[in-house]
């Protein structure tokens, strides 16, 4: 069901993961993305996964939750394991039967590739269940604020993804009453060629649009009548400031990161 | 025999989540044909889902369903045929209208069914004269109707499917009083020609007094009465301690007689207030 | 100066550029209104009646066409008024799922003072206030739509009373609510006129509702056609019904029993003076 996926929910904590600059926790996500990819030794990558299990655990988060949001992802990472697996013949041939030939470059390629996508999720889950959807925003929009002066409308593009956050979930419950009102019209969703199918969507996606349009509507007058006007001489409610802590993370990631350099090179 | 028949419907919302729950228990529950059944309780009293079961919206976690005689979910390929005897109109129905006429729109059910053009026609003209749906408005597009309009048009459009069972989501919310009385005394009419059975869905106590023979009330998941609208009032302490809102005038009589009048019977409609204060004053 | 919002022969027009020649609907065909401070003012009429346009011309959302309006004193009609009028007239809508901006319960709350750029120290005093104020400050960290109809309205109200308005108008606030929520919305509104003394004006189809307000206006095809205390109102019963309209179950049963001559008052509008009445008459 569309309801249960997690990626991108937000849990609210207090602890110390949560508490760090916006900012800072983006910045590091990158960081932590460049240690996924720079090693090629299965030490460097080892450490940079110690850093982000370790954040996991300062954050407070249910295992259970990363193990949830993984789930859906398995496919996609079986696919990738396997296609590294077999064409990717380098390395001596550890198995062969017909024209299937699994070598150690392949098997060694794909544990890589499997364990940086976990890397990847891992630590970009761990951002949003992390941080609430508006301090992310707002980071992107600080984060973004240099490239105002390129005449990007940084604070429209925060303000938009701010709503669509906000929006998703109600969406999501109006599609859900929409199929269900269609079906007890006799609407059939769910057998019939692809084509039919596709036909079959058209009761759904049109009420969906006048929706949609009616509450964006709506939702542009509420902002009028609360006084928005643009980010001009907008202050706000969280302001983002660093503290001690975020420099102590930032320094950290950086030692992780010359740690990962090392391990490399050395080992 | 019962069009309507659950034996120990009960459904699971979230099961093996930390989100489970009960949302509908156990219940039992015969509605005779041509029955105009209100069906009352607070949100998340279950009514919702119960009346999603009905016509297989939604497969019970246990126990079973009958339509008609029929079960459902037996052979899910009668599914779609059974669903067609129980029409289900939910709560601001004018949020489905898609088509580009009036006309078209309330045509998509019946078409559905698989009913000849003429057939389809017949019954497109005879609901909306029901529904007070002018013809000269079939040419429209739905969306550049009034409010009250769209929700009438998309009401004809569940009608339009003559099930045997008609079942409303609070089918007046939102609207003007004017607009409330006008859609509820179609559906009374509607379910006087048609002699259907209706199942009226509504937090208004004052419109299911007004309108329904037999009253439906669910609370905390279980079915907690269904009983003729008098024995149903008469509990209304523990109605109001479901946080249902009595009618006025239900509230009203209840006092009286607390203080010691020697009212008699239950009050759930002004009209028969008035009869009742009438007869107690001659009494006196 | 006493009269809060006052409207002077106000014409409001709205344009349908769709159509080819352009159509003109008049909505308000010349409303005079005056409110004073401290006022709770219900506002009936029929839908399409043009409550909601008149409404939205207090706040400047709507432009008169012809005639004044003036908001605690300021002219509408002036562009520079926009925000200052909007700061002291907040407007809280019918879908409570409309109206809310922020993922966040208080960072929704924090909105408006954050666009009209108060201090971030002031602003989460303030959140906090209206947050305790509507009874949603546990729900301070919670999702919106996780709530309750009637939280989500006490929600929006909290982002309103936020900017610390002089007035504030409900469209509809509980049209979309069950019985509970109604309530819950219903005794925000009291509390906020009794004890904050901010000037009400209620749009609602309740006639229960409009029963406890100070004074109710009711509007026809874009006129005032009445204006006077609920008592005075409801009493015309036949009068009401023919706008599309209704009294209180036990007004209608009172006029019901006075046209069969029953010797009733008929400025009969609660529960508590029906009970009164008939008891005196039966005991």
């Amino acid at each position: 069901m569309l309801k249960d996926i997690t990626i991108g929910q937000f849990f609210p904590g207090n602890s110390v993961v949560h508490r760090l600059d916006s900012r800072v926790k983006i910045i590091i996500t990158i960081a932590f993305i460049v240690m996924l990819f720079l090693p090629n030794s299965f030490y460097g990558l080892g450490i940079g996964m110690v850093f982000v299990l370790g954040a996991f655990l300062l954050s407070r988060i249910p295992f259970k939750m990363m193990l949830k949001s993984l789930k859906p992802l398995i496919p996609i990472l079986l696919f990738t394991g396997i296609l590294n697996l077999f064409f990717i013949s380098t390395g001596d041939v550890l198995f062969e039967w017909k024209l299937i030939k699994i070598t150690t470059g392949g098997a060694t390629t794909a544990a890589f590739m499997i364990i940086r996508i976990i890397g990847l999720i891992i630590g970009s889950s761990l951002l949003t269940y992390t941080t609430s959807p508006i301090a992310l925003t707002d980071a992107i929009e600080r984060l973004l604020s240099p490239l105002k002066k390129i005449k990007l409308p940084v604070h429209e593009l925060a303000m938009m993804m701010t709503i669509a956050l906000r929006f998703i979930p109600t969406l999501i419950e109006e599609t859900d009453k929409i199929m269900s009102a269609q079906k007890a019209r006799g609407a059939d969703l769910e057998t019939g060629s692809l084509i039919q199918r596709a036909k079959a969507l058209v009761p759904i996606l049109i009420p969906l649009f006048v929706s949609s349009f009616r509450r964006a509507e709506d939702l542009a007058l509420a902002m009028e009548c609360r006084c928005y006007h643009g980010g001009e001489g907008r202050t706000r409610l969280k302001q983002l400031k660093t503290a001690p802590r975020d420099y102590i993370a930032l320094f950290v990631t950086a030692g992780f990161i010359a740690l990962t350099v090392l391990a490399d090179k050395m080992l | 025999m019962a069009i309507i028949k659950t034996e120990n419907l009960t459904y699971v919302y979230g099961e093996g989540t930390p989100f489970r729950k009960v949302a509908v228990d156990s219940v039992n529950l015969e509605i005779e044909e041509g029955e105009f059944v209100g069906v009352i309780g607070h949100t998340g009293s279950g009514k919702s889902t119960l009346i999603q079961h009905l016509n297989g919206l939604l497969k019970p976690t246990d126990g079973k369903v009958f339509i008609d005689g029929e079960q459902l979910w037996e052979d899910k390929k009668r599914l779609r045929d059974i669903r067609f005897k129980v029409g289900l109109v939910f709560q601001y129905p004018e949020y489905q209208l898609f088509e580009e006429t009036v006309y078209k729109d309330i045509a998509f059910g019946p078409k559905n069914m698989g009913l000849s053009e003429d057939e389809i026609d017949r019954r497109i003209r005879e609901t909306a004269r029901m529904v007070g749906i002018r013809e000269e408005l079939f040419d429209k597009s739905p969306f550049e109707l009034s409010g009250g309009q769209k929700r009438r048009v998309a009401i004809a459009g569940v009608m339009a499917m003559e099930p045997k069972v008609l079942i409303l989501d609070e089918p007046a919310s939102g609207l003007d009083p004017k607009g409330r009385d006008k859609i509820l005394g179609q559906i009374r009419e509607y379910h006087k020609e048609k002699k259907n059975t209706v199942l009226l869905v509504s937090h208004s106590m004052e419109d299911v007094a007004k309108h329904a023979g037999r009253i439906l009330v669910m609370n905390k998941s279980k079915l907690y009465m269904y009983d003729t609208p008098v024995n149903v009032f008469a509990k209304a302490d523990e109605l109001s301690n479901m946080g249902l809102s009595v009618p006025q005038i239900t509230r009203v009589f209840k006092r009286l007689s607390a203080m010691g009048v020697n009212v008699g019977e239950e009050v759930y409609t002004v009209y028969f207030a008035k009869d009742l204060t009438m007869k107690l004053l001659s009494n006196k | 100066m006493n009269s809060f919002l006052k409207a002077e022969n106000l014409k409001f027009s709205y344009i349908n550029n769709i159509e080819e020649p352009p159509v003109r609907t008049e909505v308000l065909k010349g409303v005079s209104l005056d409110i004073k401070k401290g006022e709770f003012v219900a506002l009936l009429g029929h839908n399409g009646s043009g409550k909601s346009t008149l409404a939205k011309c207090f706040n400047a959302i709507n432009i008169a066409d012809e005639g004044k309006v003036y908001s605690c004193g300021f002219d509408a009609s002036l562009e520079e008024n926009l925000l200052p009028i909007r700061q002291r007239v907040g407007m809280v809508f019918q879908n409570p799922d409309n109206q809310i901006v922020a993922t966040i319960v208080e960072e929704d709350v924090a909105f408006a003072l954050e666009n009209m750029g108060v201090e971030p120290s002031e602003i989460r005093r303030r959140v906090d206030e209206a947050l305790k104020t509507v009874g949603m400050y546990e729900y301070k960290d919670h999702a919106p739509h996780k709530l309750s109809g009637g939280q989500k309205q006490r929600v929006a109200i909290a982002g309103i009373l936020a900017m610390k308005p002089q007035v504030v108008l409900l469209d509809e606030p509980t049209a979309m609510l069950d019985p509970s929520g109604r309530a819950e919305v219903l005794k925000t509104i009291k509390m906020l006129k009794e004890e904050m003394g901010v000037t009400i004006v209620l749009i609602t189809h309740y006639m229960e509702e409009a029963a406890q307000a100070d004074r109710i206006v009711v509007i026809d095809s874009g006129n005032v056609v009445m204006d006077d205390v609920p008592k005075k109102v409801f009493a015309q019963v036949e009068r009401m019904k023919e706008l599309g309209l209704d009294v209180p179950q036990v007004t209608e049963l009172v006029h019901h029993l006075r046209q069969q001559g029953v010797d009733l008052p008929c400025d009969i509008i609660t529960e508590d003076e029906c009970v009164k009445a008939l008891y005196e008459l039966l005991k």
